[in-house]
């Protein structure tokens, strides 16, 4: 029996927290922290979890503390948000390198300066080659179920590598909407117990984590470490293909809108893919083959699968809510772009910048592109290649 | 209709932003798909605010403010004054305003087209019998749901009586389900 609630994207989120109830969860308890934390803080307080709480004065520590905790041998996890993560990033590689396989929900939200508290991908962009898995979640029920399936992921012994689920900040982290719940005990089960990997409390046997290594080796620990990443989409699939069992909700890689006879497309991540759709199927009604990818999974970035659904579309625009400043493109573009490079056929593509620091990106803005694709298909010329578009003037 | 949108206008600290979220909550019945969220700005007691509702019997993937109302609820009178609540709203329109005022001044006040519709309620003075706080949110949630007829008045007490939880002296909570029943039975079309 699933329990049908009306919650915001935060409280579906420490729902899952509650219900998975890891062993030790380290945080910052001040903005950018945002509720989610204080709403497990109080789940915690309240005797309806045993996990130990660690508040600690920055998201630096925050971050050193689960990874003490993890290389312990304990199920750990933290969240933060915006400057938070952005502080945090020096632990991150840390616990990327020791393959600690730490949960981190990451509320999408500006970076400073000028200061703004919206939504934005650039915290999580920032962080993207830091070596953490990367879930990206459209709403609050994707947000729920893939912070239960990032334990999952994370854990496998095959893996042992921390995940970040991504959502948007305000959007989806602090408005209400319908969600389902699934039961505690499934949800408990379905993780499972927390399985150990040489746990640094295994007195008995002792184990060194981050030793010195220098040119002699580095070099070699870090191709071993690539390695592991190709591993990871076989694991994202099969997890998801077990969650589907429970939940009925299927996930993939990414998500296929009417991609597959679709002669133009748009690729974009999170809340704004959801109004996108919704202007999709207005536009497929009048005759449109339009279609639409999601990545969920966008880091390891799965290259070949998301060139395959792109390749035989004529024209793609690619929309970034970050920007990557003197990089000429935003984030999400490049990755697409590096996607097709070596094909002989691909689409023309361009991108646009949208919704920094919480800009709302409504209907017309897709709209807007959807036309600018159309011209492209028809004419093969593009008049700019990389824009902001909802923009004051 | 699949989706009703509805945007509340209503000041910080008069209940706006709860009247919404406890309206999404009591249209879950039925299995419908809700969402409730406001207007993100600087949070100051007095100040304008929007929130906005959108209910559906589709899954509801539109992730933005609602920009041309079905339903539009003031909440506080004195805002007619200052802002276009009219703005955007569709053709066919409901508009539920908190006033005193007789349904014709509001009607030229506001410049309704005659084929959008004016209801109207006392949501203050009700208010101020019920539980003697001038805080119309609840009768505007009862007068609301009276207009568009998404739930039960008894499903709309019942999640009121839950959203106040165990916090609540039980008289404000009676005076509060009386003011939502109250604002229910005197709205008035106009």
């Amino acid at each position: 029996m699933t329990k049908i609630v009306a919650v915001t994207g935060n409280e579906a989120v420490a729902n899952a927290f509650r219900q998975i109830e890891p062993d030790v969860c380290a945080a910052y308890p001040i903005t950018p922290q945002t509720e989610l934390m204080q709403r497990f803080a109080a789940f915690v307080s309240n005797g309806q979890v045993r996990t130990e709480m660690i508040l600690v004065e920055s998201e630096h520590s925050a971050l050193s503390a689960c990874v003490g905790a993890a290389a312990a041998g304990g199920r750990v996890a933290t969240a933060t948000s915006s400057q938070g993560l952005a502080l945090m990033w020096e632990i991150l590689f840390i616990a990327s390198g020791l393959r600690l396989p730490i949960v981190m929900p990451v509320v999408n939200r500006a970076l400073s300066a000028p200061i703004n508290i919206h939504c934005d991908h650039s915290d999580a962009m920032g962080a993207r080659d830091s070596g953490w898995i990367q879930l990206w979640s459209e709403n609050a029920q994707e947000a729920y179920d893939n912070t239960i399936q990032a334990f999952r992921i994370a854990e496998d012994m095959n893996i042992r590598l921390p995940v970040m689920v991504c959502y948007d900040g305000f959007i989806i982290s602090h408005s209400i909407e319908r969600i389902e719940y699934l039961e505690d005990e499934i949800v408990k089960n379905f993780v499972g117990e927390y399985k150990p990997l040489y746990p640094l409390l295994d007195v008995e046997n002792p184990k060194s984590y981050g030793p010195l290594i220098l040119t002699d080796l580095y070099h070699e620990v870090r191709k071993a470490h690539s390695e592991v990443y190709k591993r990871v989409p076989k694991v994202v699939l099969e997890v998801a293909k077990e969650f589907e069992k429970i939940s009925g909700r299927k996930y993939e890689l990414f998500e296929n809108y009417r991609l597959d006879d679709a002669e133009i497309g748009i690729v974009i991540l999170n809340s704004a893919a959801g109004t996108t759709k919704d202007v999709i199927d207005e536009y497929r009604e009048r005759g449109v083959k339009v279609g639409l990818l999601k990545p969920r999974l966008y880091r390891p970035f799965p290259y070949e699968e998301v060139a395959n659904a792109l390749k035989n579309l004529k024209a793609v625009c690619v929309l970034d809510r970050a920007d990557a400043f003197g990089g000429s493109f935003g984030p999400l573009y490049l990755d697409i772009a590096a996607s097709l490079c070596n094909f002989s056929q691909k689409p023309i593509l361009i991108n646009r910048i949208y919704g920094l620091g919480g800009r709302d990106f409504m209907p017309e803005h897709a709209a807007e592109v959807i036309e600018e694709l159309k011209d492209i298909a028809q004419t093969g010329k593009i008049i700019k290649l990389k824009e902001y578009i909802g923009v004051r003037e | 209709m699949d989706t009703v949108e509805i945007r509340w206008h209503g000041r910080g600290g008069q209940g706006t932003v709860t009247a919404a979220k406890v309206f999404a909550d009591a249209c879950l019945s039925g299995g419908r798909y809700v969402q409730a969220f406001p207007e993100y700005g600087p949070e100051r007691a007095g100040a304008p605010l929007k929130a906005y509702n959108r209910i559906s019997s589709k899954e509801l993937r539109m992730h933005c403010p609602v920009t041309h109302p079905d339903v539009v609820v003031v909440v506080d009178p004195t805002l007619i004054e200052s802002i276009d609540v009219t703005e955007g709203a569709k053709d066919d329109a409901k508009f539920i305003i908190n006033s005193s005022k007789s349904p014709e001044e509001l009607r030229e006040k506001l410049k309704l087209k005659s084929t959008q519709k004016l209801y109207v309620v006392d949501a203050t003075k009700i208010a101020i019998d019920c539980f003697g706080r001038p805080m119309p949110n609840s009768p505007m949630v009862g007068a609301l749901n009276r207009v568009t007829g998404l739930v039960s008045l008894e499903t709309l007490l019942e999640d009121v009586k839950n959203s106040f939880g165990k916090k609540f002296a039980q008289k404000i909570i009676d005076g509060n389900l009386l003011a939502v029943k109250r604002g229910y039975e005197e709205v008035k079309e106009g």
